[in-house]
């Protein structure tokens, strides 16, 4: 991370720059779908996944076919309609998760390098610790040992994926501690709760906002996970436990491949969409020289937009 | 005299975290509902004599640690007791003799079950691994070589897919394809009951069964090391001394191969210790689909079977590799530029 990270200084001036993001603007696109499907699931979804059917042996695992677009499970439900309901939980997990990892993420990173010293020794060497412990074997020791319900899987996700935000926080905390406006501040009589509201904060903001998104990415990905391994809320269909009752009950041997084709792309669209528009705003955020000395057809030119934001 | 202090202060660091993690091993399991001695003791799967040697074992009649016995605040206030005839220091003393416990399922020592899982593992990362960082750092090269063309652009996405890819998921649909169009095993190491000439047959239906898992670790892998070499390489190709090669006219492949890559290295050792954590992460999906015999897809059969003993063993097993393989890293990066260690 550059210490020369400029934030764009409105609403307006930042989404002409994030424009000119291709892989920002289909990322958003593909976010934005996903945000829909879940929030009008009862309306697009053909069936209801928690209603009671009747089953026969040839609604299990049946082909698709005019009346389930994706064919059925293991249960006789509708693949699709499964599929649709199941980006609820994904998100609700990915949402809340990452927003308890950035919350201790950008605490422990501003009070770190804010302040320095011993505070910021203790943090960071915890961090560091936090760091080095594989998060998922940890996640999957804790959830095994308690109740997998969805607010102990958000918990447990949110409260170990915090180690990656803290330390660019508060290295982007030590650049801007060192700008001549925190000095000025201070010597007309600042205090440091407002420093840190007034100065501090708003020039790491757009850096933790392009980390939120990276890190939802990475929560979703951990609740399917999770999911997958069994280790989910048994009331709470996701895309990864759909995955699960397909894998451990005869998906592979029945060769019902619209069993689990399906909930995996949901998974891959929403963690790209995060992951793509994490990229478009760290292009607009913190613009990098995007060619060099030995490029084909060289010359050293500033990516558009880049003067623009100075 | 500088260097040493260094590599003190390292180990030091490392065998703090591996004794943070014993405590959270052992207060994780003995807090959390699921406490493997106590659950163990209930377990029906056990005979009476089976549990009194747990009991024996683990100390189970004894205070958990010096100052409270129980989680009950009533029953705090036990200091008087001896530090030494506690449940905590006598895990601890278990740890360091090897002991960690009977599989409920098989009813078979952890540790053998886990020193068997461990090479199969180290196996599987191994060859992961090795595959993922060469093709990652070829196509990283490549894309931040051609920076802003049409290989660039494409590198770049795919390495994002690669990347956003669920590790578990790849593994199914790979298993799906792979099984039914080529006929490969659906699982395990080995053929079930096959029989083989010499050694040389054996280690390549090993290595037939081994084909799909680092087949799915290497892409699922292979995105972001191809990233990273890209983001650097792209810094140090900007930098003036680059020019200066140029201008002396050096052939574009000396400079990329004597100037540019070596600097590019660094920072590749760093991401490769710190993905150490998702390495394991993919370990426990992959062996998890293929029914890899490793100490991920231990993980998960202890899951399924309650088997807190084997749960309890291969999680600190892993965590503690995890610690010495980063410390290794951080060894081997300050050899590697001397600078670090002065700051």
């Amino acid at each position: 991370m550059s210490e020369t990270t400029v934030g764009a200084t409105s609403l307006s001036g930042f989404w002409r720059s994030f424009r000119r993001s291709r892989m920002g603007l289909v990322g958003l696109f593909m976010l934005v779908t996903v945000i829909l499907m879940a929030v009008f699931a009862p309306y697009i979804a053909p069936y209801d996944p928690k209603e009671v059917i009747r089953v026969t042996i040839d609604d299990i695992y049946a082909p698709p076919s005019a009346a389930h677009w994706l064919g059925t499970d293991d249960a006789g439900r509708d693949v699709l309609s499964n599929f649709i309901y199941g980006s609820r939980v994904s998100l609700i997990v990915g949402f809340f998760a990452s927003f308890i990892s950035i919350f201790i993420g950008s605490v422990v990173g501003i009070v770190a390098g804010f302040y320095g010293g011993r505070a910021e020794n203790v943090l960071m060497r915890f961090t560091d610790i936090m760091l080095v412990i594989p998060d998922l074997p940890l996640a999957v020791v804790i959830v095994a040992l308690t109740k997998p319900s969805l607010w102990n899987i958000i918990f447990v996700i949110g409260a170990l994926g915090w180690t990656g935000s803290a330390r660019l926080v508060r290295s982007q905390t030590l650049a801007v501690k060192q700008r001549k406006f925190v000095l000025r501040a201070r010597s007309i009589g600042a205090g440091n709760a407002h420093i840190i509201r007034y100065h501090i904060f708003p020039m790491v903001l757009p850096l933790i906002v392009v980390n939120t998104v990276l890190v939802i990415s990475l929560a979703i990905l951990n609740e399917s996970t999770l999911s997958f391994l069994g280790l989910s809320d048994p009331t709470a269909l996701s895309w990864g436990q759909m995955l699960n009752f397909a894998f451990t009950r005869g998906a592979m041997s029945a060769r019902a491949w619209w069993a689990l084709v399906m909930p995996g792309l949901g998974i891959v669209w929403a963690v790209l969409a995060c992951t793509l528009l994490g990229q478009g705003l760290e292009q607009v955020l913190n613009p990098r020289l995007e060619t060099h000395y030995l490029a084909v057809g060289a010359q050293m030119v500033a990516r558009p937009g880049m003067e623009a934001q100075v | 005299m500088r260097q040493s202090r260094y590599l003190l202060k390292k180990i030091g660091w490392a065998l703090l975290t591996v004794l943070i993690v014993i405590l959270l091993n052992f207060f994780l399991f003995r807090i959390l509902p699921g406490d493997p001695a106590r659950a163990g003791i209930r377990d029906p799967r056990l005979t009476q004599d089976a549990v009194a040697a747990i009991r024996e074992r683990f100390g189970l009649d004894k205070p958990v640690i010096n100052c409270f016995e129980s989680l009950n605040p009533v029953e705090f206030g036990s200091c008087g007791v001896n530090p030494l005839d506690t449940q905590l220091f006598i895990y601890v003393g278990n740890l360091l003799s090897g002991e960690l416990g009977i599989s409920y399922h098989t009813n078979r020592p952890v540790i053998d079950m886990l020193k068997e899982q461990l090479w199969n593992t180290v196996l599987l990362i191994g060859a992961g691994q090795i595959l993922a960082i060469f093709l990652g750092m070829g196509l990283g090269v490549l894309a931040a070589w051609r920076a802003r063309t049409t290989i660039d652009f494409s590198a770049l996405l795919a390495s994002l897919t690669f990347w956003s890819l669920p590790t578990f998921w790849l593994g199914i649909i790979l298993l799906f394809w792979g099984s039914s169009q080529f006929g490969l095993p659906t699982g395990g190491k080995l053929t079930p009951a096959g029989n083989f000439a010499n050694i040389w047959e054996e280690w390549a239906d090993v290595g037939w069964h081994l084909l799909l898992p680092t087949l799915t670790y290497t892409i699922v892998f292979l995105g972001e090391y191809m990233l990273i070499m890209r983001s650097t390489l792209l810094d140090v190709l900007s930098e003036d001394y680059i020019l200066t090669a140029k201008a002396k006219g050096l052939r574009t492949a000396q400079i990329l191969k004597d100037h540019a890559l070596q600097n590019a290295m660094l920072p590749m050792v760093t991401i490769i210790a710190l993905n150490l954590g998702f390495t394991v992460a993919g370990a426990i999906q992959i062996e998890t689909v293929f029914s890899w015999p490793g100490l991920g897809g231990a993980i998960f059969e202890a899951v399924e079977r309650k088997d807190y003993p084997m749960l309890q063993g291969a999680f600190l097993l892993i965590a503690v590799s995890v610690i010495f393989a980063n410390l290794v890293a951080d060894l081997l990066y300050s050899y590697l530029d001397p600078r670090v260690q002065a700051g």
